[in-house]
């Protein structure tokens, strides 16, 4: 299982490895902005998508939306302390799976992932 | 300032420090203050949208050390660029979190900035009273200082 974490801060980047260990999943790669994601999310193939909102150089949803333009399905979680309802919403309609929102506890964040995986297996 | 906009700030430090810090926190009573920030290291954020300002998150340099090494999971000197990262992102979470109790209100973050150093100031944006609110922690001290006020958008639009 591959898992692609992005966002622009490194130590919840770690936290979020950190958690995705606990579940066994220790195939991943890291980006710090959107457009550093989107130039190597192809080369990296991954399974899963952790995405933050609020990051310089190209935010989280304009990845999703130009990602979801190329054709991709891989499922993307929003990891984000954007929390009002209709961030969530543009969110959903961008393209994004499931949404997390920071703050977050180890158990939240791994139940969305197994849920995430489990429920785009499903759908495969 | 409106104290529907303090509230939220309070909700958001109690829930920050509980689910990704694990320590306790006790808030005591929102002041106005003049001089900011207090302490020796600030991280900063500005908000933009209908409620325009900044929220500085302020440490003496020994409490800043315990909490980020609690958030981020080790023992970091206050001026490594990891050290910065992670106090940024606790003060993005917390401006992050009040920011969506703002009901009916549309407001962006800004990416967050830590400056390190005594006695350094912070000026407050035009037109915003600031409050502090003092907290805590069992090794110390520290404050979150907001100034922000509504933005009249209509009548800059006018």
């Amino acid at each position: 299982m591959r898992i692609f974490i992005v966002d622009d801060s490194k130590t919840m980047r770690n936290i979020q490895k950190s958690t995705l260990a606990t579940l066994g999943h220790t195939d991943v790669e890291e980006a710090g902005d959107g457009q550093d994601a989107l130039s190597r999310v192809d080369a990296f193939n991954p399974d899963l998508i952790l995405l933050d909102w609020n990051m310089p150089v190209m935010d989280g949803i304009t990845f999703v939306k130009q990602y979801r333009a190329k054709g991709r399905k891989v499922p993307i979680i929003m990891v984000t302390t954007e929390a009002e309802k209709s961030r969530v919403v543009e969110a959903i309609k961008a393209g994004v799976n499931n949404y997390v929102i920071k703050p977050f506890t180890p158990e939240a964040l791994s139940q969305k992932v197994n849920e995430t995986l489990a429920r785009c297996a499903k759908a495969a | 300032m409106d104290v529907r906009y303090i509230n939220p700030f309070i909700e958001a430090v109690r829930s920050v420090f509980s689910t990704m810090i694990k320590i306790d926190v006790t808030l005591e009573k929102p002041h106005v203050a003049e001089i900011l920030p207090r302490y020796d290291i600030s991280g900063i954020i500005g908000m933009s949208g209908d409620v325009v300002g900044s929220v500085v998150l302020s440490f003496p340099a020994p409490v800043a050390k315990v909490v980020v090494g609690k958030f981020a999971g080790g023992d970091f000197a206050v001026t490594s660029p990891d050290f910065a990262d992670a106090l940024g992102e606790i003060v993005n979470m917390i401006s992050g979190a009040a920011k969506a109790k703002f009901e009916g209100k549309n407001v962006s973050i800004s990416t967050p900035s830590v400056i390190v150093g005594s006695g350094h100031t912070v000026t407050r944006p035009t037109g915003t009273v600031c409050i502090s609110l003092p907290c805590k922690v069992y090794c110390g001290e520290f404050s979150i200082d907001i100034a922000i006020r509504e933005e009249n958008r209509q009548a800059k639009a006018a």
